[in-house]
């Protein structure tokens, strides 16, 4: 127990407790507190165990950059692993739990692999889980796997919904401190719309955490008025608690608002949190500056801090997080911390100053050491003291529990990256600062830009906002700004201290000083190749501490400048973003839109099974009382259509409307088959072709008058045809006199099917209208009228084999004609036959459907080669005729039939020779469709098979390795009923 | 990405479909001479510029207008956007 709430101070509220727990502990916080801030004010150090090393780990920083602290946050289903302790808001009821250690936090087994820890340095992986090459997936996977990562998922449904949102802008000002506050309010004041995020529920950014005075106010009083302002403002968007992720092609902007994340339990109607969207014309970014560490020899107990995050949790927080602190520093800002911490009334033991003139703070009881450095700590599971050596080489220890460490300051110029721009070094602020290449549109101030003062933030947030109004037609208000502290920035760099035990780099990986001059040594200097070699800066943190500081080594070790090292490049997000916000409502029965059929209704009412087809919901087979398995609901389906007549609702076929004076010679164009001489009346099937000559498509397509057709498509491809008629339309044939309209949910369609097929229709279709076989013969269509005067249009076509139509009515009356036609043809035995029915029915036939038409077969492979007409142009001819394309041992569609009728045969399959041995060298072709033929009472199948025309009758094997089946088959023709088609004309 | 429409002005990116080459335009004719060459040109050679690039999107959810892009490769700079069938017209494409 070493920290402790101070008596005063902090923008808490101390009126209010919150219960909380850790590790099953009851502890105590209030409103305004992070997790963090209230487990250091109940005097909790140990807060994880490392992800490599599984050592003991504290609270480092007190933001988005921290590394260490990171805990599962609620359990159950909400349960989220990996949460920053930093940046959770505490709430009443919150539990946490710790990470990566058993049984305990404080007695963690893994932690032998510390003692292991010369075996397992940078490129360990790499080194040691070679060989042998069959240890692979049997012994190393499955053992890295379980040691690695942190936090567990719940394995649960995420039981919170999540928004997507869109903002639009003229100006987004990212981050609210001192330079966001000051360009909002001179945007805002200017009338120009605006958005400011900033990730911390409390705007203000390190305005909340300081204690100096902003002209006769403090600091956080002028940002809460500021932000008061802002918020009387109609046309500027507050978004606190909303982190600016990623920056965008065009000024669109990601963010998360978490909208929730700071109640127990998200209020009803209330999402958990919002993905925004954000564009935006122009964009400040003012995210401000992290702190970053020097590294020395066990540099990574609880209790060593951050500096500037030691003096945050103090000013903001109410909170000492030791009883008797020391501060390493090289440069002023650390002196700050000691001197604040020292006016809340802690015990400062010394502030260590690796600056050799370092200015004394003059800190009552405090030990002034310039040009000291910290060279070691002591403390199993927290900081007990420190090992310094002063300038004249003099090495002591000095008593403390919390050590506050400020090595500088770098910019958060990580969106200024995201378009692929690079930082450039600035030695005048020793770190990276924003290079020229911004994304268009975006500006950086403050911090972010490398400007080191309030003063200078206030300013510069002013003057990007006044050059971005004046982009956008504005002007800007005079600058109203108060007097601020514009101390200057007295930084001597200094990396890491030399010594013999491990001095960490990248707490979030494990990664020391040792590992990076053994990435150098072993070849890997390259910053990207160091990066990835050793991890560092991988991880949720994604380096924001470790970066700078391993590069200011690697520029050590290898005698060049930080700015010639280089340095890696950050790409979104920012922060992590959960998988919950990306997917927004696209989860469950919500991941896409629903389409249903117009007899939807009534196929439920007859207890249909329905099947995923595309977004169609369709009807799949229509059960019966005493049917146990589903093929004996689809084997009588299948035989009532033969036998009697079927039911089928077919709307989901895509249906285009083509009409205009040069539609004929259009539809000629797209078809590979002659079209232009379709007569008034009449339908033809048409085989669609890409223009590399390999099928696309096929349907029929009627010709209801001279200058209209109606073109129908597969399902699947109703979109796809859409588009790529209106390429051919626009783009290759720009000045036909044709126009184009997709009418698949206009029209119902229901297709009637069976040799009684006609006998029903008589019964539906108005007197007057002349449907016998001699009048309306196969292949007729035209316009009709049913059930006393509703407009329909009949077409004669079959995919069955049978005699069959298809009948469309508006698509309002589909359901309604399903249930007359089922009415009328009771005595005929009329049966509703779902999409199983129907491809068994069509595969019986020999007809060609998804399973053929897979975007790799050509009209050859479907010996439909003669189709492709050689006397017109039509998309994808010339390159059909390319010669190897239209080889002798072409692949050629076949049907095959299982010698044993108990035998099972399965799409996917290849097919063998019976002799031979079952490797690609002998493969002879593919099943694509199979199914069980009650008509034929055996297992058939389409097939592409190698000069399979010419084989018919020979004897093969279809062999499925995955499901181990080796069937023996016979070839035939793939018109396994009718071959001639009598049935269709009868 | 934001592709301003010329007659719907700026649209969001995920409205469009993208093709590709906006060369597609300048199919051959399939009865000519040479045919098959002109296709195998046609349908295989591609530039692939590090820097403008004219590209065919569809408004796939939107107007169904085709559009001829011009986007620089490297930035995503959208520096020109114009109706397909206007430039397939000034390509001397009609009937």
């Amino acid at each position: 127990m070493t920290g402790r709430r101070l008596e005063h101070g902090g923008q808490i509220d101390r009126a209010q407790a919150l219960r909380f727990r850790f590790d099953g502990r009851a502890l105590t916080g209030h409103p305004g507190d992070t997790l963090a801030s209230a487990l250091l004010a109940n005097g909790v150090r140990l807060v994880g165990r490392s992800f490599k090393y599984h050592r003991p780990r504290g609270i480092l920083s007190a933001g988005p950059e921290e590394p260490n602290a990171l805990v599962t946050l609620r359990s159950g289903a909400r349960a989220e692993p990996n949460t920053r302790a930093t940046v959770a808001e505490l709430f009443d009821g919150l539990t946490a739990t710790s990470q990566n250690r058993w049984p305990s936090l404080r007695f963690d087994a893994l932690a032998i692999n510390d003692l292991a820890a010369p075996l397992l340095g940078a490129g360990f992986y790499y080194k040691t889980f070679m060989w042998p090459a069959a240890f692979w997936e049997r012994v190393y996977e499955p053992l890295i796997r379980r040691a690695a990562g942190l936090g567990r998922l719940s394995g649960a449904p995420d039981p919170d919904a999540y928004d997507k949102g869109f903002l639009h802008a003229d100006l987004l000002v990212i981050g609210a401190g001192p330079a966001g506050l000051a360009a909002a309010l001179a945007a805002g004041r200017a009338g120009a719309r605006v958005v400011l995020a900033d990730e911390d529920f409390r705007m203000g950014g390190r305005l909340n955490a300081e204690t100096f005075a902003l002209g006769d106010t403090t600091g956080a009083d002028w940002a809460a008025a500021a932000v008061a302002e802002l918020a009387g403002m109609a046309h500027v968007r507050l978004l606190p608690r909303t982190t600016v992720f990623g920056a965008f092609d065009h000024g669109i902007y990601g963010a998360v608002e978490r909208v929730a994340d700071h109640l127990p339990d998200p209020p009803p109607g209330t999402p958990r949190q919002i993905l925004w969207r954000i564009t935006t014309r122009r964009t400040i970014l003012a995210a401000g500056a992290t702190e970053r560490p020097i590294a020395f020899a066990d540099n990574d107990r609880p209790g060593v801090m951050l500096a500037g995050s030691l003096r945050a949790y103090a000013n903001r927080w109410g909170v000492a997080p030791g009883k008797r602190v020391a501060v390493f520093t090289n440069n002023d800002d650390g002196l700050r911390t000691a001197r604040d911490l020292r006016a809340h009334g802690v015990r400062v033991a010394a502030v260590i100053d690796a600056r050799p003139d370092a200015p004394d703070p003059r800190i009552d009881g405090a030990r002034h050491l310039p040009g000291a450095v910290v060279i070691g700590t002591s403390g199993r599971l927290g900081l007990t003291d420190v090992t310094v050596r002063t300038a004249d080489v003099r090495e002591f220890r000095i008593d403390c529990d919390a050590l506050g460490v400020s090595g500088g300051w770098n910019p958060a110029l990580h969106l200024t990256c995201h378009q692929r721009g690079r930082p450039v070094w600035d030695d005048r602020i020793a770190a990276f600062a924003p290079g020229p290449d911004l994304p268009p549109g975006m500006a950086v101030a403050g911090a972010a830009a490398g400007v080191p003062s309030t003063h200078g933030a206030l300013h510069s947030g002013h003057a990007a906002a006044a050059e971005a109004l004046d982009a956008l037609g504005r002007t800007a208000p005079p600058a109203d700004l108060p007097q601020a502290e514009d101390a200057p920035l007295a930084l001597r760099p200094l990396w890491h201290v030399p010594g013999t035990r491990r001095a960490w780099l990248d707490l979030q990986n494990d990664v020391t000083v040792k590992d990076i001059a053994q990435a150098q040594h072993e070849g890997f200097g390259a910053v990207e190749h160091m990066k990835r070699y050793t991890t560092l800066g991988m991880a949720t943190d994604q380096g924001k501490i470790a970066n700078v500081p391993a590069l200011g080594v690697m520029a050590e070790l290898t005698g060049r400048s930080i700015a010639e090292t280089g340095t890696t490049i950050f790409r979104p997000p920012y922060t992590p973003v959960s998988l919950g916000a990306l997917g927004g409502r696209a989860t469950g029965p919500t991941f896409k839109p629903t389409r249903l059929t117009p007899t939807h209704p009534w196929a439920e009412a007859q207890g249909a099974v329905f099947v995923e087809v595309g977004q169609w919901l369709r009807a799949q087979y229509f059960p019966r009382a005493g049917e146990t398995h589903w093929r004996q609901s689809v084997d009588r389906e299948v035989l009532a259509v033969r036998a009697g007549v079927g039911l089928c609702d077919v709307t989901t076929l895509g249906k285009i409307d083509i009409q205009g004076t040069d539609a004929a010679r259009f539809v000629n164009r797209v078809y590979c088959n002659g079209f232009a001489r379709l007569a008034v009346g009449r339908v033809r099937y048409g085989l669609m072709l890409r223009e590399d000559g390999i099928v696309m498509d096929d349907g029929t397509t009627a010709r209801l008058a001279e200058d209209h057709f109606v073109m129908t498509t597969t399902t699947a491809n109703a979109g796809p045809v859409f588009r790529h008629l209106e390429f051919a339309r626009q783009c290759l044939w720009p000045d036909l006199d044709v126009q184009l309209i997709s009418t698949t949910d206009a029209w119902a369609q229901i297709a009637v099917a069976g040799p009684k097929s006609r006998t029903l229709l008589q019964r539906v279709i108005d007197p007057g209208h002349d449907i016998s076989n001699a009048a309306f013969p196969f292949m007729a269509c035209g316009a009709v009228t049913v059930c006393g005067g509703l407009r329909a249009r009949l077409f004669r076509i079959s995919f069955s084999g049978e005699l069959a139509y298809e009948l469309a009515v508006p698509a309002r009356y589909g359901n309604a004609l399903m249930e007359r036609l089922m009415e009328r043809g009771a005595d005929l035995g009329a049966t509703p036959y779902g999409t199983e029915a129907l491809s068994v029915l069509r595969i019986e036939k020999g007809h060609a459907a998804g399973g053929e038409l897979d975007g790799r077969t050509t009209a050859q492979n479907l010996r439909l080669g003669r189709m492709v007409s050689t006397k017109k142009d039509s998309i994808g001819a010339v390159a059909a005729r390319r010669p190897g394309l239209n080889t002798e041992d072409t692949l050629e569609l076949v049907g095959l039939r299982a010698r044993r009728p108990d035998s099972r045969l399965a799409a996917g399959s290849h097919l063998f020779a019976p002799a031979a041995r079952t490797e690609a060298a002998n493969d002879l072709g593919w099943v694509s469709s199979a199914a069980f033929s009650p008509h034929l009472g055996a297992p058939i199948a389409l097939a592409f098979l190698r000069g399979g025309a010419a084989r018919q009758g020979e004897v093969l094997r279809a062999v499925n390795l995955l499901s181990g089946q080796d069937t023996e088959v016979e070839v035939t023709s793939p018109h396994f009923i009718d071959p001639d088609g009598e049935r269709l004309r009868a | 990405m934001i592709i301003p429409h010329p007659l719907l002005g700026p649209r969001d990116a995920q409205e469009f479909t993208y093709m590709g080459d906006a060369a597609l335009i300048d199919r051959p004719d399939g009865m000519a001479e040479g045919a098959a060459e002109a296709f195998d040109t046609y349908l295989h050679a591609r530039d692939n510029p590090a820097g403008l690039h004219r590209e065919l999107w569809y408004h796939e959810a939107g107007d169904r207008s085709w559009l001829v892009v011009t986007r620089d490769t490297r930035t995503h700079e959208i520096t020109q956007v114009e109706l397909a069938r206007d430039v397939a017209r000034a390509r001397g494409r009609s009937q």
